[in-house]
């Protein structure tokens, strides 16, 4: 479903700030996959996801999704495959349109936007089901700005937006880590159940241990621009964050460097 | 009395088209375009130079706007793919558009006085009220579909509107060349309203625009797009007003009406952040005696 072949990033090329974000990546997701990635600070994780959203190119190596090379595509031509939550609840929603134009304009993922009205009476009722289950109280909100909204129900309606389409790859990026613990223990629980139930091919980062173990069915964990571990199904089910750690400090001979991580 | 008010009425409705476009550069998509300036005077020169030259004062009408919307167009390939500051294109628009109006008109002074114009034929206020209503119901329902919801996410989410797949570059240019379309017709019809077109007819429409929008805003709220543009116009009426009023003040004249619309403009946009940080200021202390328990 997903393909990164040997792809390279460099930050200011040529500069005396030069840095190797990103080198001889290579990463495959089968349809359905649910893969959390972890890593130090720097390691590379949020430019891995930019290269698969578009948001950045890659200065070597192909980007596939379903088989199509994407990689010269610019980031709304890849959104119809596409869906991305971002780590600032502010990021995923427009504040000053109401809860249902944000869903019209998610629901048109991708799509040609024409003359036609965004909400009509059959999108709207929908939007409602949708949003009922998410289990806060949004259904009965559809026209009340985005703005007025918490940051986790901004962040619930992000996720809803991101997945209602049933987009072929699912990005996930640290989505949780701005919200208290009770929203982003909730979001994490949406995320599973959507993720599970339309059976996505997702790509989570997390500085969660606890939830890069919990969630997804594989995990990989990051260094220094390059995937340095990879664990499978089947090795995963016995996973520990100790033992996660135990590798990190084995393969890369330090200790896991990263002020926000949460051992969970 | 009554004739400062049905003046301030006419000029309003004149304008108030001229004060939507800017709506949709400055609010919609957050995009202080000045192109303004320059395209008010296209769509006077245009209309002027048509009806001159013995062409339908309704085609010449059309004309304008569509001169005001390439006019646009272009202010908007500048900042997107040219990828030069929004402010700066619309400035290098507005100094381009200087020529290129002495070039469409011929003359810096156009006259239409003795012409027939499209208010030959049609009363100013009523026929006014009505391409103005319709025009706002028109932008009211645009941006309710969907290329104007993108639109209207360009201005409020760029990022997340363009990870749902829209061309914000695109969106950015529909909008601009809508805008300016809107300000070359009002032009248009103030010339023939007024009977001339002039070349520094458009000098200082920005402002004017500005003070519309702010004015109409600060009265009349701007809850929802349909409450905006009902403001926007009633914005425009309420500014003649003033000028009006402001015009009969025996130490004021007519040379000091920038200096009096700046002021206004100034004034709208300054009180509603002073405001803001007062009424802030005052919940802040309250919740923090609240808190506290009053056991201070």
């Amino acid at each position: 479903m997903l393909q990164v072949t040997n792809a390279y990033k460099l930050f200011n090329a040529g500069t005396p700030d030069e840095k190797v974000a990103l080198q001889s990546i290579n990463l495959h997701l089968e349809r359905g996959d649910f893969v959390t990635i972890i890593g130090s600070n720097g390691a590379g994780k949020s430019t891995l996801m930019n290269l698969i959203s578009g948001t950045m190119k890659p200065d070597r190596g192909q980007v596939q999704i379903d088989g199509q090379a994407v990689e010269h595509l610019s980031e709304f031509q890849r959104s119809r495959w596409i869906g991305r939550v971002f780590q600032d609840p502010m990021a995923g929603t427009a504040p000053r349109m109401t809860i249902e134009e944000n869903l019209a304009m998610a629901l048109k993922r991708g799509q040609r936007r024409g003359l036609s009205f965004g909400v009509s009476k059959r999108k709207r009722e929908m939007f409602r089901e949708h949003l009922s289950r998410l289990g806060i109280g949004l259904e009965d909100r559809l026209n009340a700005k985005v703005g007025l909204l918490s940051g986790g129900e901004r962040q619930a309606l992000s996720l809803l937006m991101a997945t209602f389409t049933e987009p072929q790859i699912l990005l996930l990026d640290e989505h949780t880590a701005a919200l208290d613990p009770a929203r982003a223990e909730l979001v994490t629980r949406l995320t599973e159940e959507i993720v599970s139930e339309l059976k996505l091919t997702t790509l989570m980062v997390t500085h969660n241990m606890e939830q890069a173990i919990r969630l997804g069915n594989r995990l990989i964990m990051m260094d220094k621009g390059q995937i340095i571990l990879d664990i499978d199904p089947e090795q995963k089910k016995s996973l520990t964050v100790e033992r996660l750690l135990g590798e990190f400090e084995r393969i890369s001979g330090r200790k896991l460097a990263d002020d926000r991580v949460v051992l969970g | 009395m009554a004739y400062v008010l049905t003046g301030a009425l006419e000029l309003g409705l004149l304008y108030a088209l001229m004060a939507l476009g800017v709506y949709i550069t400055f609010r919609i998509l957050d995009f202080p375009d000045l192109t303004v300036d320059g395209s008010f005077t296209t769509g006077g020169g245009i209309a002027a130079i048509m009806i001159i030259s013995g062409y339908s004062p309704w085609l010449a009408t059309v004309a304008a706007f569509a001169g005001g919307a390439v006019a646009g167009m272009l202010t908007g390939l500048l900042h997107t793919k040219g990828k030069i500051n929004g402010l700066l294109s619309g400035i290098l628009m507005m100094i381009a558009l200087h020529s290129i109006n002495l070039r469409i008109m011929g003359a810096p002074n156009l006259s239409v006085a003795r012409l027939e114009t499209v208010f030959t034929f049609v009363k100013v206020i009523p026929h006014m009220l009505i391409l103005v209503i319709v025009i706002k119901l028109l932008l009211d329902a645009f941006f309710k579909t969907d290329l104007g919801l993108a639109l209207r996410a360009t201005g409020d989410n760029p990022r997340m509107i363009e990870s749902l797949g829209a061309n914000t570059d695109m969106t950015k240019i529909i909008g601009v060349s809508m805008s300016n379309g809107l300000v070359a017709l009002s032009g248009a019809l103030i010339a023939q309203e007024q009977g001339f077109a002039n070349i520094s007819m458009g000098i200082g429409m920005i402002v004017i625009g500005l003070a519309s929008v702010i004015i109409g805003e600060a009265i009349f709220g701007a809850k929802t797009v349909f409450r905006a543009t009902l403001a926007v116009i009633l914005g425009s009426i309420v500014y003649r007003l003033v000028v009006a009023l402001a015009l009969r003040v025996p130490w004021l004249n007519a040379q000091d009406l920038k200096l009096i619309t700046a002021v206004i403009v100034i004034i709208a946009l300054v009180l509603p952040t002073f405001q803001r940080s007062w009424k802030q200021a005052s919940v802040a202390r309250r919740r923090t005696e609240e808190l506290s328990g009053g056991d201070t």
